[in-house]
């Protein structure tokens, strides 16, 4: 049993930064971290992984990433991933989501797993595509948004609860293999203790690029569904009027905009 | 020549949703810019029922698919709505950036090869289409072009655009029989709906003190819902407050939770996520506490802060003891 588990390490942007051109942030400003949403995914392969205890199961984590997203992809080993590959070349920074997911699927080809595993999101650019994309690419079923997650490998079939709008929760099937995107709240991830950091280091990462995958950068720049032109920050206007002072000058300030503003 | 807008309209268990007659608008305001003729389609177990309600003035024709389930399925929708672009061949497709959307959406561009965007906030067309997202957590915008794309699938952030008015019109409404054998299947085993909470009616408090993950200890909700009583406010809370465990669904604020519309929203650690800045917009004041200045609340607060959440709670407190 083969779960692989596409992973991002998101970025977060300092309180102050610059851009360097019309649409690039200078990477100065920039910090990263792995995406909180395929922490949860990954988090969730790994106790699937745990549950059955069998011989050969294998959870695999898959970046597109430059290098220093390399110490992200430790942490996933640290938090239970079996391997890890991170994919990169020259072509993609700045690949959008269908481009990536491009490049994901022809992973996902080689290691035919049993169950792929995707973020709803990632916290920086909040597609809420890529892991259905990759579905897209790789004709499997997918279900989006899953909060709760019941497979049975052998039967091939998923029982999941899908989150809809409005805290309502859909409960439904889905054949395997399938993409499933998992909602943060399904599990909580592990914090990895230090032996676990260790072992992680004799975890093989392995580092690809397109060619090695088959894949041509023409081909991965044409899957691309957007072209960005500008970065802007956005306009001041309706920005809130700032109330300065100490926190005790700023609560007084909440309480007049409370009686002034709260009753009818 | 791809030409066109083909709108995308979306229900749920038998009703229309909001975002569908927000896309019309969409379309009808490109359609004015040179963008081609709106169709509005609607796949549905009985489309049929829902087909009146599309009926906007200025839209071309509704058409529909009888999708042979009994309810949303993924692998249906896509295959349906893939179906249709081949016969209509729209220059844009317009989906909601919803839960259903996130379903379909990105696989449907990507099969078909399309240009493509989500968490779309404003369209425009200009001999092609253009679109404006956030990026890096809504702290900038792109621009987006799609060059050397013949059709582009385009899924708009929910309440990002106005509505177009139901007029009542009947429109030439047009059934489509989409072949859908070897399509994988999912299976709705149930559906839950929103847990009625007797205790908590979040959606129909005056005042909301609303916390997120500023506040990163369970042990102080306790705390908050305290304060909320002395401040004659119901305590809310944003996602990570109930992924973590610490207040029930019943008190979320936002797209996975609830719609609110207090006379007055106190946001304190909430940075302001798009999912939960959705579930404020009727709100008539927001007032924000955060240590971020950069924070997206503060786009969308009418007051804000930029201060420990905890050291204002504490000088409340004080004020109101």
């Amino acid at each position: 049993m083969k779960i692989l588990v596409a992973a991002k390490i998101a970025a977060s942007l300092d309180e102050e930064f610059e851009l360097v051109d019309a649409r690039t942030v200078d990477p100065d400003f920039v910090e990263w971290h792995l995406n909180e949403w395929d922490a949860c995914a990954l988090e969730e392969a790994v106790r699937i992984r745990e549950g059955r205890a069998a011989e050969g199961d294998e959870v695999i984590v898959v970046c597109v990433g430059e290098e220093s997203a390399e110490e992200g992809l430790r942490g996933c080993l640290a938090n239970g991933a079996d391997r890890a590959i991170r994919i990169w070349d020259e072509s993609l920074p700045g690949a959008d989501a269908l481009a990536v997911a491009s490049v994901l699927a022809a992973v996902a080809r080689r290691e035919a797993p049993d169950l792929v595993l995707a973020g709803v999101q990632s916290s920086d650019a909040a597609n809420s595509a890529t892991g259905v994309a990759m579905a897209g690419y790789l004709a499997l079923p997918h279900v989006a948004v899953v909060k709760h997650l019941d497979w049975d490998v052998e039967a091939a079939s998923a029982t999941v609860k899908r989150e809809l709008e409005g805290g309502a929760v859909e409960l439904l099937q889905v054949p395997t293999p399938a993409v499933l995107t998992i909602q943060t709240g399904i599990n909580e991830p592990r914090y990895a203790n230090l032996r676990a950091i260790k072992q992680a280091r004799e975890k093989p990462l392995e580092e690809l690029s397109l060619a090695e995958l088959g894949l041509e950068p023409a081909a991965v720049a044409t899957a691309a569904g957007s072209r960005t032109t500008a970065l802007t920050k956005p306009a001041a206007s309706g920005r809130a009027e700032m109330i300065e002072g100490s926190p005790a000058e700023v609560a007084a300030r909440i309480l007049e905009l409370v009686a002034a503003r709260g009753q009818g | 020549m791809s030409a066109g807008v083909l709108v995308v309209a979306e229900a749920r268990d038998g009703e229309l949703r909001d975002v569908s007659l927000e896309l019309a608008g969409s379309a009808l305001a490109l359609s004015a810019e040179g963008a081609g003729p709106v169709r509005i389609l609607l796949v549905d177990p009985d489309p049929d029922r829902l087909a009146g309600a599309l009926a906007v003035d200025g839209v071309e024709e509704v058409l529909t698919v009888a999708s042979g389930t009994e309810s949303f399925e993924p692998h249906v929708w896509r295959a349906a709505v893939a179906a249709v672009i081949d016969s209509v061949d729209p220059a844009l497709v317009l989906l909601g950036h919803t839960v259903d959307g996130f379903g379909y959406g990105p696989a449907l561009a990507a099969a078909g090869g399309f240009g493509f965007a989500s968490d779309v906030t404003a369209v425009s067309w200009d001999g092609s289409p253009r679109a404006r997202r956030g990026a890096y957590g809504d702290k900038l915008e792109a621009e987006l072009e799609f060059p050397d794309k013949q059709r582009t699938v385009l899924m708009l952030r929910a309440g990002a655009a106005e509505p177009a008015p139901a007029t009542g019109t009947a429109v030439p409404a047009r059934a489509i029989e989409v072949t859908l054998e070897g399509v994988a299947r999912t299976e709705r085993l149930g559906l839950r709906v929103a847990e009625g909470d007797g205790e908590v009616d979040i959606a129909e408090a005056e005042i909301l003190l609303s916390i997120g993950r500023g506040v990163d200890d369970g042990g102080e909700v306790e705390r908050f819902e305290e304060l909320a009583a002395r401040l004659g406010a119901q305590l809310s809370v944003s996602r990570p407050i109930v992924d973590a465990g610490w207040a029930s669904n019943a008190r979320q604020v936002g797209q996975s939770g609830k719609t609110v519309k207090p006379r007055l929203y106190l946001a304190l650690g909430i940075s302001g996520a798009v999912q939960h800045l959705a579930g404020i917009r009727g709100a008539e004041t927001v007032v924000a506490v955060n240590t971020d200045p950069e924070a997206p609340i503060f786009a969308v607060a009418h007051y804000g802060a930029v201060a420990d959440l905890f050291e204002v709670a504490k000088e409340l407190e004080r004020a109101l003891a």
